[in-house]
């Protein structure tokens, strides 16, 4: 069951951050030219490959209770930190992701970026710098989630069948992917990383879940009950006129 | 030291984000589960009940200040914290 969510949690999380990716190379692609664009995109993967594979392996090394409670620690920190965000965006306390105008403003900003060459440095460093941040949380997620249950490669796949999934999408549409809901998977993802969060940091503590395993299920409903309720309490609390989109 | 200054800044953006306190808390939520869970007694709803007070803390806080905002004045956007990809 560990494995399923496993890989769940991982495509979700990639699957988001690609397609804010993919916003950032077609607007390089479409405005300066593929061949550097698709040179950066290159790069950056090949970065982020070697981050996981040096990464990967050095943590399988370490003992579980200890990496569980420290990475179990950081994942629930950094889960919260998007769960935060996707309750105060579904609040309209915070404007709304929005890829179309990302697009807009990122085409704007490299027509400024001076004419096309052979080859295009710039365009080279936008792809690069855009897959290359967005993979580092995927980069992230890869490894702690993998760490933490000793099964980077499984991490890996889940991200993987992301970036194949968002790729062909990406190449039939041949615009920003707006229709994904973005902001509902990044709901998702921030329940899922503080759920695991949750559920590592407590046995790398030394807590003894009932129900062992099957817990894991029950911390995820606690989770969404919780960013739910917060969700209808905000809406309710809201100053009026404060959901915006940007 | 430009460079070592600037990296940990984007690795405290990456994981902290927008709001220390959460990263604060949690860190003194998961020493207080462990202290408990080694001293023998129940621990494991220490956890899940100090995430919820300290997510229900943070978003509470930002509705607080853009109530604050919104009260002398009607028109503040939505911007409480930074954009981040998250």
């Amino acid at each position: 069951m560990h494995s399923v969510l496993l890989v769940a949690a991982a495509f979700l999380a990639a699957a988001v951050e690609m397609v804010e990716a993919l916003t950032i190379v077609l607007a390089v692609g479409v405005t300066r030219g593929w061949r550097s664009a698709g040179w950066g995109v290159a790069a950056a993967l090949f970065a982020l490959i070697g981050i996981i594979g040096a990464l990967g392996p050095a943590l399988a090394n370490l003992p579980i209770d200890d990496l569980r409670l420290v990475i179990g620690t950081v994942l629930l920190i950094f889960g919260l930190q998007w769960l935060r965000k996707a309750i105060l965006r579904s609040s309209g306390l915070k404007a709304q992701h929005d890829e179309d105008a990302i697009y807009r403003a990122e085409i704007e900003a490299l027509r400024d970026g001076g004419g096309r060459r052979v080859h295009d440095w710039y365009a080279f460093k936008v792809a690069f710098k855009g897959v290359f941040l967005e993979g580092l949380e995927v980069a992230f997620i890869i490894v702690t989630f993998g760490g933490a249950q000793k099964n980077v490669g499984l991490a890996a796949i889940g991200s993987a069948a992301a970036l194949v999934v968002v790729l062909v999408a990406g190449v039939i549409a041949h615009a920003p992917l707006s229709r994904v809901p973005e902001n509902s998977l990044k709901f998702g993802v921030g329940i899922m990383l503080s759920s695991f969060g949750i559920f590592w940091a407590a046995e790398g503590a030394g807590v003894s879940w009932p129900g062992a395993d099957a817990s894991l299920l029950g911390v995820i409903g606690i989770v969404i009950l919780l960013s739910f309720g917060l969700v209808a309490a905000m809406r309710r609390a809201a100053p009026h006129g404060a959901a915006a989109l940007t | 030291m430009k460079w070592l200054s600037q990296f940990g800044r984007f690795w405290y953006d990456f994981i902290v984000g927008d709001d220390w306190t959460i990263a604060a808390a949690v860190v003194a939520v998961v020493a207080v589960t462990a202290a408990v869970a080694h001293s023998g007694h129940l621990a494991w709803p220490i956890l899940p009940i100090g995430v919820a007070v300290v997510l229900s803390a943070s978003v509470w806080r930002v509705l607080r200040s853009q109530r604050g905002a919104s009260a002398p004045s009607a028109g503040h956007g939505p911007h409480a914290d930074n954009g981040g990809s998250r």
